[in-house]
């Protein structure tokens, strides 16, 4: 194995194993905590497969928007400091399998459609901005286009429902 | 061998620009502060001007003792600072003092300091919810909500930058500056500086750490050597932004001689930035939490998009 393989390998290690702890520990705080692990680590598994700009998109989103948006939720409801034994309730069971189901469905398309796919790092392009922006803006610009409908559809939802709530509320 | 000499030289002076600029920035604070309010400020350790005052705080809060609350999540509790402090001295890494002197030259540079500043902010809001005390719980809450508010402007003022320069490298940025720039993204360097100063909590944001509300919000049971490590983190903090507006909106060595002196303009832009920094706390009184989020989407964020559209319709008609 070369040094680069070590290294994703470690660092796949830390996101599987702390991604665990994220479903596994009963504090609720610690589980947002563990999530801001796993997600550096899958950044970092992308720092190694050369995309460096997917790298810090990811930091900048979920670390920084993503988590601290679950932690500013978790603080203004309910975040008290040591364990809480009714965090795992008794759907684990149907919860652990559905899960299963979707790393067997994630799995497998990625082998069915990567799977002659070689990356030679030594000549591969890194994945920054420019490429992306290419990527993005000519071949994929209508699943883009899609994407963002969806999303600007989901915002104004947020919004209506929002306001219905506080009229019912304060009039 | 060479090559690894360089790396190690690189990160050494990254290291020690981490470790005197934000002392040098708190010591500036001190004096600046004291002048404008008429007094005079530390006078007395290292004899001249108290220019020794930082380090005896440091040798003080080194001797403190450890205190962690029962209550508290001990571990989250332990580790917040570091994290508070971290991504401060890794964003330092890629911010260019002159062509060539730099930590490490990344193609994404921009994209990078802008990803590694919001980690900062996690470290607070872990101090905020470990401490077990509910000043610190309402000062995490604070932390959170500004940074969600400030974020966006801060990012959209830096991405006019980004597309006036037609790249997110901070050396490709600075190459490409022009001084008619200062008219073009003046709204843009306001708003940039504006919402960096929300992201670190200067006054007039402080609502986080308001003293006359909640104690000292997050770090109100932090003391010692970790307390001390957020206050670095926000005098690190200070100085990451400065290096960033003057870099991004004041074209960082860009000067007379600045192929011998153009490390000197980008330090000498920073410290005036700083300065600025240093100068709006004494100037302006701490916003209410509703005027704060006020200010951030109906005011900053609706002026960074406009200024996004004038640098579109200047960068469609340059090019």
């Amino acid at each position: 194995m070369t040094a680069v393989q070590v290294v994703f390998v470690l660092l796949s290690l830390v996101a599987v194993v702390s991604a665990l702890l994220v479903v596994t520990t009963p504090h609720l705080v610690h589980s947002a905590l563990w999530l801001v692990v796993t997600l550096g680590a899958i950044a970092g598994v992308f720092l190694v497969l050369a995309a460096e700009f997917v790298a810090w998109v990811q930091v900048l989103i979920y670390v920084g928007a993503v988590v601290v948006l679950l932690l500013f939720a978790l603080m203004l409801t309910r975040a008290p400091t040591g364990p809480q034994p009714d965090l795992t309730v008794r759907r684990w069971a149907p919860a652990a399998f559905v899960a299963l189901l979707v790393a067997v469905l994630l799995g497998a398309t990625l082998v069915a459609g990567f799977q002659d796919v070689r990356l030679d790092l030594d000549q591969a392009v890194v994945g920054s901005a420019e490429v992306t922006g290419e990527t993005v803006f000519r071949r994929w610009v209508l699943p883009f286009e899609v994407l963002s409908v969806l999303l600007l559809a989901a915002l104004v939802g947020a919004i209506v429902l929002s306001r219905l709530r506080s009229e019912d509320g304060d009039d | 061998m060479s090559e690894t000499l360089e790396t190690v030289l690189r990160l050494a002076g990254v290291l020690v620009a981490f470790l005197l600029v934000p002392l040098l920035v708190g010591q500036v604070e001190h004096k600046a502060m004291a002048h404008m309010q008429g007094r005079v400020g530390p006078m007395y350790a290292g004899a001249f001007h108290g220019w020794a005052q930082l380090v005896a705080d440091g040798v003080k809060f080194v001797q403190k003792e450890d205190v962690v609350p029962a209550a508290a999540d001990r571990m989250v509790f332990k580790i917040a600072p570091a994290v508070a402090l971290v991504p401060y001295l890794v964003a330092m890494l890629v911010i260019p003092i002159g062509p060539g002197l730099v930590g490490q030259d990344l193609d994404v540079g921009l994209f990078f300091v802008i990803a590694v500043m919001g980690v900062g902010v996690v470290g607070s809001l872990m101090g905020g919810w470990s401490s077990a005390n509910k000043f610190s719980l309402l000062g995490g809450i604070r932390v959170a909500a500004q940074l969600m508010a400030y974020e966006l402007p801060f990012v959209l003022a830096a991405a006019s930058v980004a597309m006036a320069a037609g790249t997110l490298s901070l050396t490709g940025i600075v190459e490409a500056w022009n001084p008619w720039w200062l008219l073009w993204q003046a709204i843009a360097a306001v708003v940039f500086f504006v919402s960096g100063l929300a992201e670190v909590q200067r006054p007039p944001f402080d609502m986080p750490v308001a003293d006359a509300e909640i104690v000292f919000g997050p770090y109100t049971e932090y003391g010692g050597l970790r307390f001390a490590l957020f206050i670095l983190a926000e005098y690190a903090g200070i100085v990451v932004l400065s290096a960033l507006t003057a870099v991004l909106f004041l074209g960082g060595w860009r000067g007379p001689f600045e192929d011998q002196l153009g490390w000197l303009w980008t330090l000498l832009k920073t410290m005036a930035v700083a300065f600025v920094v240093i100068w709006v706390r004494v100037a302006y009184p701490r916003l209410r939490e509703d005027q704060l989020q006020r200010l951030a989407w109906q005011g900053l964020v609706p002026l960074a998009l406009l200024q996004l559209a004038i640098t579109a319709v200047g960068a469609v008609m340059t090019a």
